[in-house]
């Protein structure tokens, strides 16, 4: 809002409806070293520019041997459910582009988050897909320092430390977890016998990931190894969501701590429905149950 | 393919008639069908019956294209160009026969048509003899390295026969600064900037040396100093991209003098790209040349069933896109349509598309016998009566800038330099083995990647005496030593 007056037409301008186009258009710019900041209206929007993006941008870089790249280009895209979004105002799109060799994949939590991560990706050398959690848009307030600073890529957080059990996620679902934890600690009288008293006081450690790729899998495996279980969300269909690539790098470097098998919860394998989106999505309660299961393993 | 062949042969024949017709145009003894009869008598009619002021003017249209007939030929710049869906703009003008004209300088033979002046050719000694000596190299390395291919040498080979007109005669319209997006037929507008031969043979065989890191396929160059953005295979890609390279050089101080130009072939243009790219460069206004290579073929797939289509240039009005078609195989009517677009697009701030018709005379690539589709006799014939080679040799030779043995001299010359850097290229060793795991990103190797490469160091370690590993670390600069310092103490 506001950009167009300020910076002028040339610099803040409207594109005709093509997605590809956009992203093309954004590596050329890109390329001839010009910072550009592209937009994709709606993150499942984004596959018409698929090609561009992991067969152009992802390797411009690489096949050129460094002669020309696209590092300039950054491309905005809502992500996420909304609530009643659908198949093509929900999705969560950040697997499909953890698999491509080239890119940077970030995804912010909260205004702060936002701003200093989304500035330190149009800063990065590299191409980098910026996904927003719309559902945040308007419901994530917080101060958010008006001068220039930047939140460092590739780096995971620890929102809140624990002992007992990693719970990792990003995005919007992190809100979720924190409420699933706040659920583990005081259930509601209703649903109190399924949380056994040996988990209500337990420390849980929650991760937001940040980055998608590439991702801090030193923080991940630290804690870990630390706590012995891991509980990793998103709300893309767990069947090769980011959770699985994750889980496979624990089990591989964490064997010997873990005491339970690493948990997915995420949307399940069919496409984002519109009704029905509160059991679809991985949800405090789900969250809370797997919770549940990896402590009591 | 049986089911095919008769309509080969009609097409075939219906080719050839055409281009009796065209190629002998100057006399009125033209074997042909007798629609085309018609048109050569109404030609020569107007001919005869025009003042001398339409000659001057050059807007008579002089015979058709081969294989195109309802595409007369024109030889005045200024009415070759439309941007707007007119019934008669779209037909380029009344001559055009409800086709859109073809603009041309030289006949068949490399002539001037009656109406073309000099001072329309515009172009000097040194610059002719330039670009028939750049245009004689193309099949000078053609030659070489499709034989290199066949003989396991390199891995693939594209050839540009047929098309050295349609290359030179576009990078010899355009600034040596101006930015140029290719497909992949295009390596002669890099010759054409003195791109090394040791720099094109280190990247066809994957050298230490060669720019782009021996990363890519053969003939997938690339080069900053010569503003040659590097190549890749996916066709179209680079279309918005030289929309939004255009709108970048526009933002550019300095830059003005400059634009950009996009190579793509017909195929190409059937791609979501092609579409995403036109219309970007027109909405933002950027100054880009749009320059298809109409050469007949997408591989297998002839234009016919490609487009139903006025070609691609009648593309170029529905996007609000000045538009010219030329003969590709005319370099000198190539280059002076290059530079006319080159000086509308920095004039007018706005995208110009070119649609150049040619022959692909060579197979589509190493891996692709074209007998299978279209009569080797087809090609044949084709190189006979349409080459841009001859003509480009006859237009010189007629000014006395050319002759016999400075012929023979150059060609000589360009293959016994070939022949040396491709020898000095096959001795060179590849690019180190780490190298396989650097510039994939900017800056720092992430984590992944530095984990991933210790394991292939540890791998080379253990197996790397094995006689398959053995003799292709043999082959690479440093012979694999470099991984040893990426080996990690086993945990």
């Amino acid at each position: 809002m506001g950009l167009a007056e300020e910076f002028g037409r040339d610099r803040v301008f409207n594109t005709p409806l093509t997605e590809q186009g956009i992203v093309g258009f954004g590596i050329g710019m890109a390329d001839m070293g010009h910072t550009a900041i592209a937009e994709i209206q709606f993150g499942d929007y984004i596959f018409p520019a698929f090609d561009q993006l992991v067969n152009e941008a992802a390797k411009y870089n690489y096949r050129s041997g460094g002669q020309f790249n696209a590092g300039k280009l950054t491309v905005r895209s809502p992500c996420m459910g909304v609530g009643h979004g659908a198949l093509y105002h929900s999705q969560s799109v950040e697997q499909f582009f953890m698999a491509v060799p080239g890119l940077k994949v970030v995804i912010p939590r909260s205004p702060i988050q936002a701003k200093g991560l989304l500035l330190a990706a149009v800063r990065d050398p590299n191409p980098v897909i910026f996904l927003e959690p719309k559902i945040l848009y308007r419901s994530s307030v917080e101060h958010v320092p008006v001068d220039d600073f930047t939140l460092p890529l590739s780096q995971a957080e620890v929102v809140q430390p624990g002992s007992d059990l990693t719970l990792i996620s990003w995005g919007a679902p992190l809100y979720s977890c924190i409420e699933a934890v706040n659920m583990l600690r005081s259930p509601p009288a209703s649903v109190a016998k399924h949380f056994p008293a040996s988990t209500r006081n337990v420390n849980i450690e929650i991760i937001d990931l940040r980055t998608i790729l590439p991702w801090d899998r030193e923080t991940v495996t630290k804690s870990v190894a630390k706590t012995g279980r891991c509980v990793i969300v998103h709300e893309a269909p767990v069947t090769a969501g980011a959770g699985a690539e994750i889980a496979a790098h624990i089990q591989q470097n964490c064997f010997l701590n873990l005491e339970a098998p690493v948990q997915r919860i995420g949307g399940w394998d069919t496409p984002f429905p519109h009704v029905g989106e509160l059991f679809y999505k991985p949800e405090a309660v789900r969250i809370a149950d797997a919770l549940v299961k990896s402590l009591t393993f | 393919m049986a089911a095919s062949a008769p309509r080969l042969g009609q097409l075939l024949a219906s080719t050839r008639s055409v281009a009796s017709c065209s190629r002998t145009l100057a006399a009125p003894t033209c074997s042909a069908s007798p629609s085309s009869l018609r048109l050569a008598a109404t030609l020569l009619t107007r001919g005869i019956s025009s003042t001398a002021a339409a000659n001057k003017d050059g807007d008579q249209p002089q015979g058709s294209l081969p294989g195109h007939p309802t595409s007369v030929f024109l030889t005045s710049l200024n009415d070759s160009f439309f941007d707007r869906v007119k019934p008669k703009t779209l037909s380029g003008n009344a001559n055009a026969q409800g086709g859109i004209p073809t603009y041309r300088l030289l006949d068949g033979v490399g002539k001037l048509l009656p109406g073309v002046t000099e001072e329309m050719v515009d172009i000097g000694e040194a610059e002719a003899v330039k670009m028939y000596r750049t245009m004689l190299l193309l099949p000078a390395i053609d030659v070489i390295l499709y034989n290199a291919q066949r003989q396991g040498r390199i891995s693939f080979m594209m050839t540009s026969y047929g098309e050295e007109g349609a290359v030179i005669g576009s990078a010899a319209g355009l600034d040596g600064a101006d930015e140029v997006f290719a497909q992949y037929r295009e390596s002669g507008v890099l010759l054409w900037r003195d791109f090394s031969l040791d720099h094109y043979m280190s990247q066809v065989f994957g050298a230490e040396d060669d720019l782009c890191g021996g990363r890519q396929m053969p003939v997938h160059f690339g080069s900053t100093k010569h503003h040659f953005h590097t190549i890749s295979s996916p066709l179209s890609t680079q279309i918005p991209q030289a929309a939004g390279a255009g709108y970048a050089l526009k933002r550019t101080k300095g830059r003005e003098g400059n634009v950009v130009i996009c190579y793509f072939g017909e195929g190409a243009a059937s791609e979501g790209d092609f579409h995403a790219g036109m219309n970007l460069a027109s909405t933002t206004k950027s100054p880009v040349i749009f320059f298809v290579r109409n050469n007949g073929y997408a591989i297998s797939t002839p234009a016919a069933e490609q487009f139903r289509g006025d070609g691609i240039a009648s593309r170029g009005p529905g996007y609000g896109m000045m538009t010219i078609r030329v003969d590709g195989n005319d370099a000198l009517a190539v280059r002076s349509a290059v530079k006319a677009a080159k000086q509308k697009a920095l004039e007018e701030q706005r995208p110009v598309l070119i649609e150049a018709m040619t022959y692909r005379v060579g197979h589509h690539s190493t891996s692709d016998d074209s007998s299978a589709y279209r009569s080797k006799q087809a090609v044949e014939s084709w190189k006979q009566m349409d080459n841009p080679l001859h003509r480009m040799r006859n237009f010189l030779t007629d000014r006395g800038w050319w002759n016999d043995s400075l012929e023979e001299e150059t060609k000589a010359a360009h293959r016994k330099s070939v022949i040396e850097a491709m020898g000095r290229a096959e001795k060179k060793k590849r690019p180190r083995l780490s190298a396989m795991f650097e510039d994939t990103y900017r800056g720092d190797l992430p984590e992944n990647l530095k984990e991933q490469r210790a394991e292939l160091a540890a791998l080379v370690a253990k197996y790397g005496s094995l006689p398959g590993w053995a003799k292709e670390l043999e082959k690479h600069a440093q012979g694999g030593k470099d991984m040893e310092q990426y080996l990690e103490s086993q945990k």
